[in-house]
């Protein structure tokens, strides 16, 4: 009896020897929350099976700025999964942590999921909102946070403005009337993407919402169905949030295999799958055909055709003095 | 250091000192002075650049003028809330002198979403103005509120042990001496707890400069409207501008500073005026 507790004790002790235990910290924006809970056990899992180690992520969510300026500060990331490119560009130039290139060392610009930007409204409609020109009508009350501080704000933002550019034959000082217009009409300038949901949806304030996709269906699901409806635009912005190895503190961790591995498997089938539960749109043609009726069809600009780039968008827009000052000191 | 030579009934007046002054270094004076490190990356122009933006300045404005507003009425409500904790014995005094902490130990973001709930148009509170126009919640009025609220603890606790210790003898001398009721509030009792009452309202006036929390939640937060001075700084760390937000903050430090000291002066010439008299 007492042999047989030592050969279990030490096939016990083999096996800790072997199977390592690997601990990782994936620093995110606001709504992935309940999506990497779901696809961190899924790659535990999937690690597991491959290599016998286990990996337990930590995960830590905000305002995508907000996380973004942590991890220049010292936040110890693995890997960073955020809202927009321009977030990760300034963990790489201010604190030089990865490349300047990360984008482009993943499939897709580095962004395994996309979502856009659709309107919440009350249920039924009310005010006959379908399109963004409806959205600036005088009298209309529009909730959408600040694009100085909402990763998900500034999507919202380029997307308006992408329509205008669109509508009015690529006039630009057509354009920024018409986000002049839009933001005219909104009330209340909340600093994340879920601070404006709870205005929208607990407060009742606006008659429509500029919202993630993803954070739209979740708040219908969690409202049950009941209270509002989601009304897609025709024409929207494909927002691409990026993910990316820290190369430099997964390297002093030696988690820089895993960490490469974290992010690939997000493009998998599982992942992938898992994306799609959580209303995240697919890249993988495969799973977007599985699911082909759970996203509505619009036509999806993106930032780099429509404007150049995240740092171009940036400058123009959202950097001090920029458009979106402009249109509060007219 | 004719202290040290005394002999005292607790020595270590060394060693208190030095912990003192290291404690204060660390906690204090290290942080403060990094924020001056950061605005020195600055030239003047960018300085001027970052504090004298139109929604700087609209900020400064509004952070400075709400507070002081705020700390004004709690001067005036602090009092008579420690007036009546200490003078009067009724049901539920107890309760009432605990509900004053209140605000001491809630988050502020618990703090200022429980009253954007409750001013809001569909909240307690709210739907009772809304019929006549005046929206609370989203404009510079419930800052005001958010405001009053936090600092409301600060003006009742200081003034409060003065009332407690207050002889009620001296009212009645000036009452026997033929003083009215307002003369003898004025000239008797007012004297008596002014430093006490003008160290509350420093204390709410420089919280109310510094919160964060509560007013994020029922400010609409719009620029050159409803923004205050600490989201613009969080505003500017989010563009990851580290020298603006430090700009901003400087300006910030240097003024609460200065008024502090001003409150800090008055306060030394009425406790020495009431030693005198």
């Amino acid at each position: 009896m007492k042999s047989l507790l030592n050969v279990v004790l030490l096939l016990l002790l083999a096996a800790t020897a072997t199977a390592k235990d690997i601990k990782m910290l994936n620093v995110s924006y606001d709504p992935t929350r309940e999506f990497y809970q779901q696809y961190n056990s899924a790659f535990a899992k999937y690690w597991q099976a491959k290599t016998g180690d286990n990996v337990a992520v930590d995960m830590s969510n905000g305002g995508s700025g907000k996380q973004a300026l942590a991890v220049i500060n010292g936040l110890e990331a693995d890997v960073v999964t955020l809202a927009l490119a321009y977030d990760i560009d300034a963990i790489s130039q201010q604190a030089k942590l990865l490349p300047a290139d990360w984008q482009k060392r993943l499939p897709d610009n580095s962004t395994p999921y996309t979502s856009t930007i659709v309107f919440l409204v009350r249920k039924g409609n009310p005010k006959h909102i379908k399109d963004w020109d409806d959205v600036v009508k005088s009298g209309i009350s529009v909730v959408t946070p600040n694009p100085k501080t909402s990763g998900g704000a500034r999507w919202a933002f380029l997307a308006a403005y992408a329509y205008a550019l669109e509508t009015y034959g690529h006039d630009d000082a057509k354009a920024r009337d018409f986000i002049a217009k839009l933001y005219k009409n909104v009330p209340v300038l909340d600093s994340g993407a879920r601070g404006s949901t709870i205005t929208f949806a607990q407060r009742g304030v606006g008659d429509v919402l500029l919202a993630w996709e993803n954070e739209a269906q979740l708040a219908i699901k969690e409202a049950g169905g009941e209270k509002f409806d989601i009304v897609t635009p025709p024409l929207s912005i494909l927002a691409e949030p990026p993910v990316a190895v820290v190369d430099a503190n997964a390297r002093r961790h030696g988690t820089l295999e895993v960490a490469q591995a974290y992010l690939e498997h997000l493009y998998s089938d599982e992942g992938q799958d898992l994306a799609v539960k959580n209303f995240y749109r697919p890249r993988n043609e495969k799973i977007a055909a599985k699911y082909a009726g759970q996203f509505a069809q619009l036509k999806l600009v993106t930032v780099d055709k429509e404007f150049g780039s995240w740092q171009k968008a940036q400058q123009t827009f959202f950097a001090d003095g920029g458009v979106f000052d402009q249109i509060y000191e007219r | 250091m004719r202290f040290s030579n005394q002999r005292k009934v607790l020595p270590g007046f060394r060693f208190t000192l030095g912990y003192t002054l290291l404690y204060l270094g660390l906690i204090v004076l290290i942080p403060l002075a990094a924020t001056f490190a950061k605005t020195a990356e600055l030239s003047w122009g960018q300085f001027w650049h970052a504090v004298a933006s139109p929604d700087a300045v609209s900020a400064f404005r509004l952070s400075f003028g709400i507070s002081l507003m705020a700390a004004l009425v709690n001067l005036v409500f602090g009092l008579l809330v420690a007036w009546v904790l200490v003078r009067y014995q009724f049901w539920g005094r107890r309760l009432m002198d605990a509900l004053v902490d209140l605000p001491f130990a809630l988050p502020t973001a618990v703090a200022g979403i429980s009253l954007t709930a409750i001013y809001a148009q569909n909240g307690w509170v709210g739907r009772w103005f809304a019929p006549f126009g005046i929206q609370i919640f989203y404009t510079s009025l419930g800052i005001f509120v958010a405001l009053t609220f936090i600092g409301l603890p600060f003006v009742v606790r200081t003034v409060q042990p003065v009332l407690e210790d207050f002889d009620i003898e001296i009212e009645e001398a000036a009452a026997s001496l033929g003083a009215s009721r307002w003369k003898t509030f004025w000239r008797v009792i007012l004297p008596m707890v002014m430093p006490a009452l003008l160290t509350g309202f420093a204390l709410a006036f420089a919280r109310a400069l510094g919160e964060y929390g509560s007013v994020v939640f029922i400010s609409s937060n719009i620029p050159l409207k409803t923004q205050i001075i600490p989201l613009l700084i969080m505003n500017k760390l989010n563009q990851f501008d580290y020298a603006g937000a430090s700009a901003l903050a400087v300006v910030m430090l240097v003024v609460s500073f200065v008024m502090l000291f001003v409150i800090n002066y008055l306060q030394w010439r009425s406790s020495r005026h009431n030693a005198h008299s």
